[in-house]
């Protein structure tokens, strides 16, 4: 049985020794793609797609879908893979395209620190949701 | 400069010569980058339902526009692509013949996003007709 590292060398065999975090962010995003392939289509067909689409999404429609622990934490989960996965994407983008340390570092931090604050604002949004006093 | 026979050439040496392979990982850069751009206009968009509902409606009104529709479609289809492309990524990666049949995966990648997307781009535009 191969080891995630013996995996990932074959595919870059680049002949220096990945660090431990490249690796894992490397199985990270296999792992996390594969969760997202199904959480993301099922939320497509379910909210874009079927049933009238967008067109019967208001402030009703969420607190009926929000009502039980199912649909919140399906939404809390799609939102924290898809966050975690484009992030760790764009973070293999700006190593290919920005050179100057300074600036990778300086769009590094902008990128951690956006994903920090969007993932605190999505999870506050779903855990504190409570219909019953923003009815109006 | 050619690699001698048998060799193979350091990772950072080779020539690179595109090829469908390239227009497949331009593709997945750019639907990933369009996704996450629109994953966060969408938690901010969500977050106004903690602010009340008419907040949340009139904001969510915009999205059910007919000019905005082309640019939802344009979002399913990135997501579809950029799913099933992901999934060619995987198996090429872990599955020992995934290299081989590549081409064939490419094509199948292809195929299989149109299926998707067609009907589901025809479900979608049918309401502003």
């Amino acid at each position: 049985m191969a080891t995630v590292q013996d995996v990932y060398e074959r595919h870059f065999p680049s002949g220096i020794s990945p660090s431990s975090w490249e690796v894992w962010s490397w199985f990270f995003m296999r792992i996390s793609g594969l969760l997202l392939v199904f959480l993301v289509l099922g939320h497509l067909a379910i909210m874009h797609v079927f049933g009238g689409g967008v067109e019967r999404v208001n402030f009703d429609f969420v607190a009926a879908r929000w009502h039980g622990i199912f649909w919140r934490s399906y939404d809390w989960l799609l939102l924290a893979l898809a966050l975690l996965h484009g992030a760790s994407g764009t973070r293999t983008v700006i190593h290919d395209y920005v050179h100057r340390d300074g600036w990778r570092v300086l769009a590094k931090a902008t990128l951690y620190v956006a994903t920090f604050v969007f993932l605190s604002v999505g999870t506050l949004v779903i855990v504190t949701f409570d219909p019953a006093t923003l009815a109006h | 400069m050619s690699p001698a026979a048998g060799k193979t050439e350091p990772y950072h040496k080779t020539r690179y010569k595109g090829g469908g392979g390239m227009w497949s990982w331009i593709l997945h850069r750019g639907t990933g980058l369009m996704v996450l751009g629109f994953l966060f206009l969408h938690i901010l968009d969500t977050s106004l339902i903690g602010f009340g509902k008419h907040h949340y409606d009139s904001f969510v009104n915009i999205y059910k526009t007919a000019w905005f529709r082309p640019l939802e479609v344009l979002l399913i289809g990135a997501v579809i692509y950029h799913s099933m492309n992901g999934l060619r990524v995987i198996l090429v990666d872990f599955w020992d013949r995934g290299v081989r049949y590549e081409r064939q995966l490419s094509v199948a990648v292809n195929v299989v996003s149109l299926v998707m997307f067609v009907p589901s781009a025809f479900i979608m535009l049918k309401p502003i007709f």
